[in-house]
């Protein structure tokens, strides 16, 4: 019966090497283990040096993303069982930049998320004194599923589209636009929908759909966005064929 | 980040309706026409009956919307297929004009051939 198995690791010391290398490392192979119990590991016992990012271990910080054999998963929910025999190539995410060894440079997609203002955004406070903002369960449920996302990129390396056109604003940030596009508290619309319907937003997007299928928290960005598209559309015709009307 | 005021929506619509249109329709349509009358399952009408069931206005409304759209769907589903999955982006342009062109003289040699009957 197989006690290891093997891990590629993409290494990469920017003061010690220009591109990056692979280092292979063999840990034990544990029916409750997942990639990152292994990257731990060779951090406690083989190499102190390996370089990650980590936290929760359990599919909420969105911290551990990475690419194992080609594909971005979450390593804290990734066993390693499903690998064997191995080896496990383990890559950082793609479509990124590299800092060090595992660690993605995220700023851009920082940037990108800010633009997308993903918090309530109102034209007037409502003072104090009229109480909190009302929601029905009906009206929570609209948005519920887009609040799910918790930032890990995934969908920014699955993206062909994120790699080809670097500007183009990206699954996550264009879901979590709609997360508050239809809240029933917020009146940030038209604000996010200046930006997203221009170039690098929604219709960069050629519905590959492969950020769907990564998601972890099965947020659907492509269906968000699918749904802006046509909300978008009939804007634009309703503006062409109703000048008049509220612009 | 205010760009230039985009067309894209314009495309789109066409996109996603011809690609709406085109799924319901061309099955059923390349199934009777395709395979059912030839293959005898449904009896083959006469010419004189299918030229009269052409000439009249909703049919070729109909025929013409699902040309005419079906083919702006393949443009822009083409238009990418080049300028994404051929790297192509230098011809940005001419693959739009050809692309979006070849649709446009679909959709008028459909108009003429519809209405010429």
């Amino acid at each position: 019966m197989q006690t290891t198995i093997s891990l590629e690791i993409q290494r990469y010391r920017p003061e010690q090497e220009s591109e990056p290398v692979y280092q292979s490392y063999e840990v034990p192979l544990r029916k409750d283990w997942v990639i990152l119990d292994a990257l731990n590991y060779i951090k406690d016992n083989l190499d102190g040096s390996l370089s990650y990012r980590w936290s929760c271990r359990m599919g909420v910080c969105g911290s551990c993303g990475m690419m194992a054999n080609g594909t971005p998963v979450l390593t804290c929910a990734t066993f390693l069982e499903t690998y064997a025999p191995g080896p496990i190539r383990v890559e950082p995410l793609i479509n990124f930049p590299v800092i060090r060894d595992l660690i993605i440079d995220m700023s851009e997609f920082i940037t990108k998320l800010k633009q997308m203002k993903p918090w309530i955004v109102r034209e007037e406070e409502q003072p104090l004194s009229d109480g909190e903002y009302l929601q029905t369960p009906d009206q929570l449920t609209e948005y519920k599923q887009y609040s799910m996302c918790i930032n890990c990129m995934l969908c920014y390396a699955a993206c062909p589209i994120v790699g080809l056109e670097p500007g183009f604003l990206g699954p996550a940030a264009i879901a979590l636009a709609q997360r508050y596009n239809f809240d029933n508290r917020d009146q940030g619309k038209k604000q996010r929908t200046e930006i997203l319907k221009e170039d690098n937003g929604i219709y960069e997007c050629t519905f590959v759909g492969e950020c769907s299928i990564v998601c972890p928290k099965s947020v659907d960005p492509a269906g968000a966005i699918q749904r802006y598209k046509v909300a978008a559309a009939a804007e634009w015709w309703k503006s062409l064929l109703l000048p008049w009307g509220n612009r | 980040m205010k760009t230039r005021k985009s067309i894209d929506p314009f495309w789109w619509s066409l996109f996603g309706t011809g690609g709406v249109i085109a799924a319901l329709c061309l099955p059923a349509l390349l199934f009777l026409n395709g395979v059912a009358i030839p293959l005898g399952w449904i009896e083959a009408p006469s010419y004189e009956h299918v030229l009269t069931l052409v000439k009249n206005s909703l049919t070729r409304l109909f025929l013409f919307v699902v040309i005419s759209l079906s083919l702006f769907h393949w443009a822009h589903r083409f238009r990418f297929t080049l300028y994404d999955g051929l790297q192509l982006k230098h011809l940005n342009q001419l693959i739009a004009v050809l692309c979006y062109g070849t649709a446009m003289i679909g959709t008028i040699a459909s108009l003429y051939t519809l209405w010429g009957l």
